[in-house]
């Protein structure tokens, strides 16, 4: 039984990835995705790491998946772009560098000698992977592993909003370097532009910050 | 099933994943070409969990999960940037580091 759950969960998982990869739409590419991590976490149910197919169901099938179809939906107006072709030589190339990788990596783990290959693996306790014991180890042992997290999450969420918020008056291409873009000098860019600033005109504040935009605006060039 | 054979569908992913990389110019299909990478070690990650007996390689996995999701939220804000910004969603075009 467990090995034909196998072969049909690892048939949709190589498919997914296949699909992923060679469909033309970045929507169906995403789609394929989601059938991928369906069938992995098949294959996860499989190695009894119960809360971890539970996780990969909802978070990644689930949520990351649905930011993902956002976003293509966001910038698929732009089908010339989104539709270029590769070359072929570099297609070509491509696979072959990838099969030389997959044959790679089989020798080096079969032939590594590991003792526990061509076994099903030692037993397990009956609790093995459940959420208890998963939670147990993650506010015991890996405490710190799990608040570092808890803070990369911070970070990154932060982060996403500030790279991709509106900023108006930035029409050119060009006009706002990386460097600026890190040190987060593109306020004094659309200052005038900006509903504040428009109310504020003609008042001794608003020229003030008027002013001050010029200034930040002269290390510019 | 053996655990040979995870490791065997863990490699495949991964040097599908990596072909993605090479082959796919649309930054957006590169994100994902990431995510199957990672997937492929978490798979990988699983199993050995399971050959020992032991769970740490789940909590591995976990946090491989959560970061994945980080690298996620990141990528696609860039990718917003660059289109709001109206530059080519193709990363052949956005070769340039100075904006």
């Amino acid at each position: 039984m467990a090995e034909v759950v196998f072969i049909f969960a690892s048939i949709g998982v190589i498919a997914g990835a296949i699909g992923t990869i060679a469909l033309r739409n970045p929507f169906y590419s995403v789609l394929a995705l989601v059938s991928h991590l369906l069938a992995l976490a098949a294959l996860f149910l499989l190695l009894r790491a119960e809360f971890l197919a539970a996780a990969q169901v909802v978070v990644y099938a689930g949520a990351v998946m649905v930011l993902y179809v956002f976003v293509v939906a966001y910038i698929g107006g732009d089908k010339a772009a989104l539709a270029a072709p590769a070359g072929g030589r570099l297609k070509v190339i491509s696979a072959l560098f990838a099969t030389v990788l997959l044959v790679e990596l089989c020798i080096a783990m079969v032939g590594s000698g590991l003792t526990v290959l061509g076994t099903q693996g030692t037993g397990f306790f009956p609790a093995f992977g459940t959420p208890e014991e998963i939670g147990r180890l993650l506010l015991t042992k890996f405490l710190l592993a799990f608040e570092v997290t808890s803070m990369l999450l911070l970070i990154a969420a932060v982060g996403a909003v500030v790279l991709a918020r509106r900023r108006a008056g930035l029409e050119v291409p060009g006009h706002l370097s990386v460097g600026e873009l890190v040190r987060g000098e593109f306020d004094h860019v659309n200052l005038p532009g900006r509903p504040g600033a428009e109310l504020d005109k003609g008042t001794a504040s608003g020229a003030r910050l008027e002013t001050q935009a010029e200034n930040a605006g002269l290390p510019r060039g | 099933m053996d655990v040979t054979w995870y490791l065997v569908v863990s490699a495949a992913v991964f040097s599908i994943g990596m072909a993605g990389v090479l082959i796919r110019r649309n930054p957006l299909v590169i994100l994902l070409c990431i995510e199957l990478m990672l997937n492929a070690a978490n798979l990988a990650l699983i199993a050995f969990s399971r050959a020992h007996g032991n769970q740490e390689g789940q909590i591995f996995a976990l946090i491989v999960m959560v970061v994945a999701a980080c690298e996620v939220a990141v990528g696609l804000g860039l990718i917003v940037a660059i289109f709001r910004r109206k530059l080519p969603v193709d990363v052949d075009e956005l070769r340039g580091l100075q904006g």
